[in-house]
């Protein structure tokens, strides 16, 4: 108890920090800001496992987000018959050639000797493949965006429940990381981390202008919900006898039926919304528990113990028998793979997927800082750097203003400096994330709760 | 007369563009790469430190022209330059003393460096969004056309035109100048050797006598005039936008890689290699197949390799392929 009473201690002081939000703010607001910090926290832990169990630096965490959204989109969209019978069989034939160059060059990297020749061959076989692709896709790719285009103009998806999706999101980013990690994985830890982020641009580049597969720009909405709706939930029985339970001591001190309705209502319609977002934190808090047990488990595992062994001296882990680039590569496709199902997460709780969102500062940098901050190598530090980070990153407008206010209270309403300083409260995030960062690598490198191995 | 408007078609709409945006990039990616030589950490504030010199060199052309002082058709922001850089110089050293020297002290691994960079670029970006804001800026005046493509065609009684702007001419002026300079520092000067020796192996550099401190301020020095100058060039020839600045890292990453990380010529001729294969591959060639082509064989498409949405993919496969072939990049030879 003793020695975990710092990590209680952190947690309580951020849970106190949501609560106070409802308090203050809204139930509202709060709730979603506690969504949003589960959702960072799965992929913080996804980094973690990477960054902190294996020393692997993977900024191409957008990308395996933006998949795992995707797969969200496969998954729990109804599939569009129209589109299928337009252009259906020329995509199947696509995938088919791509499959078909994939297994030729595996073919040829096998059976001839390293040369020239083959490598200009397999060159010339890509180039010819795409050319290929292009010809015979094109127009099943333009009579699928031409069916419906403002509402349809894609594949659509399965129509499975959007929950199973988050495995599926899992299995897409863990098949990317196994192709980013048998290319990328043996540089060096910049460059891993300047081709992760690249080869991430071109997935997003792909999702984002491939408008069959899903839309692209134009963004898939309305996506099903694993949860009740809120206008359903206003209109049922039992839900509304809830919130005049729960509030039945606000409503009985009005005397006027009619008041006492209205007051109801607006109750109910408040309610509903707390109530989706719970459904959603009861949701994401198993899966986040679940993979905590999971990793905390395998770092104290054998296996863990092998993987700091790499991490901390690769050549003596390698000296010992350890194959390190197939650990690194099992790694990759682990750590990868949670962050898909945070993608999915993401995408489950919005309902919609927007390719454009998916930027590398919001998606790569900020769960970096998240996870430096954090405590990288320590599983709660890495929830909690998610929790106090994305507090920090919404809650950082209104205590910029307050900030501001205070600075320039000597100054009239109008004065220039208060309204341009006003305007850009939005971008004092980018500052309060840049200085906590290089205040925390400088003063406490080793994140706020630093890892901290105990052997049993 | 058909292949000589084909040519045409091809210097208008491929060469000077990519002559102009590789010259852009070749900035960048010097900066990147002399950081990455001498500091020995891949630097992903690059975008943000340029946008912070453009930014500079904005609000002083604008006080400038408050004031009334212009250079008549060249922009004034040229006269703007030389002030932005010797703020910008003061920039990157304080940075350094602050943030970077901790670490280059504590030899910290270069990864961590890195992460460092995150931070300064976070904080740059604030920086540089608070004071000018996010949107749209140009900048430029003075004369905007050097030819202008019906006049070219009035000229030489072709089909197609040609127009030049003259921020393209000077981009690729100042860089070839720029980088002249910078060569003959580097390669003849006694600092320049002494840079390069300490890029090559610290330790016999330290043992040697080279004071570490002036080589490392001289590097802040030369990255502050970089990062100004690109970033200044980039904004004039297209517009200043603080997201741009920070999605052009990329393509500079790639062509400091692709010229091979630590040596300066390398990714000088990398941004060119970047630019250009990023505009020949997404280029629509129908025009072109047109003229050279006799009229029975006229392409029906577009003859598009890719579309233009993939013009940034294009150059991230390019560095992808460099590195699983030649991991030191195409032009290894030297290191600095």
């Amino acid at each position: 108890m003793r020695k975990n009473l710092n990590i209680i201690a952190a947690y309580a002081i951020m849970m106190g920090l949501i609560i106070l939000v409802g308090i203050f703010q809204s139930w509202n607001v709060a709730l979603s800001i506690f969504n949003m910090c589960l959702i960072s926290a799965v992929m913080t832990m996804g980094a973690n496992v990477q960054w902190g169990y294996a020393g692997l630096i993977n900024f191409g965490l957008m990308g395996y987000a933006a998949l795992g959204g995707l797969a969200a989109v496969l998954i729990s969209v109804d599939p569009v018959p129209e589109a299928w019978s337009a252009g259906g069989f020329d995509i199947l034939i696509c995938l088919c050639l791509i499959i078909a160059i994939v297994f030729l060059i595996r073919f040829i990297l096998k059976n001839f000797e390293k040369s020239k020749i083959r490598t200009y061959g397999i060159a010339g076989i890509i180039i010819a493949g795409i050319v290929i692709i292009r010809i015979t896709s094109e127009s099943g790719i333009e009579a699928i965006e031409a069916v419906n285009p403002a509402t349809t103009g894609f594949l659509g998806g399965l129509g499975l429940p959007i929950v199973f999706s988050w495995i599926v999101g899992a299995f897409f980013a863990a098949g990317l990381a196994f192709i980013v990690g048998k290319v990328a994985l043996g540089l060096r830890a910049d460059y891993l981390a300047i081709a992760t982020l690249l080869i991430s641009e071109i997935v997003i580049a792909i999702i984002k202008h491939e408008d069959w597969l899903a839309r692209g720009v134009k963004n898939v909405i309305g996506l099903d919900r694993p949860v009740p709706y809120e206008v359903n939930l206003q209109t049922t029985e039992w839900f509304i006898n809830l919130v005049a339970k729960f509030n039945s001591g606000k409503l009985e001190l009005i005397s006027n039926i009619a008041d006492k309705q209205a007051a109801l209502n607006q109750l109910v319609i408040e309610g509903s919304s707390v109530f989706v977002k719970l459904c959603y934190s009861g949701l994401f808090l198993i899966v986040v528990i679940v993979l905590l047990i999971v990793t905390q488990k395998a770092l104290y595992s054998p296996w863990g113990r092998m993987m700091r062994a790499i991490r901390d001296n690769e050549e003596a882990a390698n000296a010992m028998g350890k194959n390190v680039v197939k650990q690194h590569l099992l790694i990759f496709i682990l750590g990868s793979a949670i962050v898909g199902i945070a993608g999915a997460m993401l995408v489950t709780q919005d309902g919609l997927f927007t390719p454009g969102s998916y930027r590398p500062m919001r998606y790569t940098f900020l769960i970096w800082v998240m996870v430096i901050v954090g405590g990288s190598g320590n599983n709660f530090g890495a929830i909690l750097g998610g929790f106090a980070v994305w507090f920090l990153w919404i809650e950082a407008a209104p205590i910029s203003l307050f900030l501001i206010n205070l600075f320039t209270m000597g100054l009239p309403e109008t004065h220039e400096l208060k309204v341009h300083l006003t305007e850009s409260v939005p971008y004092f995030r980018y500052l309060m994330m840049g200085m906590g960062l290089l205040l925390i690598m400088r003063y406490r490198p080793k994140g706020i709760l630093p890892e901290k191995i105990e052997i049993k | 007369m058909d292949f000589l408007n084909a040519i045409i078609l091809l210097l208008n709409y491929i060469f000077v563009p990519a002559l102009t945006y590789g010259s852009q990039l070749a900035l960048g990616a010097i900066f990147v790469t002399l950081i990455y030589g001498i500091l020995r950490f891949a630097n992903f504030a690059t975008g943000d430190m340029m946008a912070f010199g453009a930014m500079v060199t904005i609000l002083i052309t604008w006080y400038f022209q408050s004031i009334g002082i212009s250079l008549g058709v060249l922009p004034t922001a040229l006269l703007a330059i030389p002030f932005a850089i010797i703020f910008m110089i003061g920039y990157m050293l304080f940075i350094d003393k602050f943030v970077f020297r901790y670490y280059r002290v504590s030899k910290s691994p270069p990864v961590q460096l890195a992460m460092v960079s995150i931070g300064v670029m976070f904080v740059t970006q604030a920086v540089v969004r608070i004071i000018i804001g996010p949107a749209d800026r140009r900048f430029f005046d003075g004369e905007k056309f050097i030819i202008k493509a019906g006049e070219f065609k009035e000229m030489t009684g072709l089909n197609e035109g040609l127009a030049i702007k003259s921020s393209q001419v000077l981009t690729i002026f100042i860089t070839l100048i720029l980088v002249s300079i910078l060569f003959w520092f580097l390669n003849k000067t006694k600092t320049g050797k002494s840079m390069r020796a300490y890029s090559d192996n610290e330790d016999l550099a330290l043992l040697s006598g080279i004071d570490p401190k002036r080589v490392v301020m001289i590097t802040w020095i030369i990255a502050g005039i970089l990062a100004t100058i690109g970033g200044a060039l980039y904004g004039l020839d297209k517009s200043f936008k603080p997201f741009t600045y920070f999605n052009n890292m990329l393509p500079i990453f790639a062509a400091a890689i692709v010229g091979g990380i630590g040596n300066p010529f390398g990714a000088f001729l990398g941004g060119y290699v970047i630019a250009f294969s990023e505009i020949f591959i997404t280029y629509a060639y129908k025009k072109f197949f047109m003229y050279i082509l006799p009229e029975s064989m006229e392409p029906e498409t577009l003859v598009q390799l890719l579309s233009t949405d993939y013009k940034f993919a294009v150059s991230f496969s390019i560095l992808v392929i460099v590195l699983l072939y030649r991991p030191n990049g195409i032009f290894k030879g030297k290191v600095l």
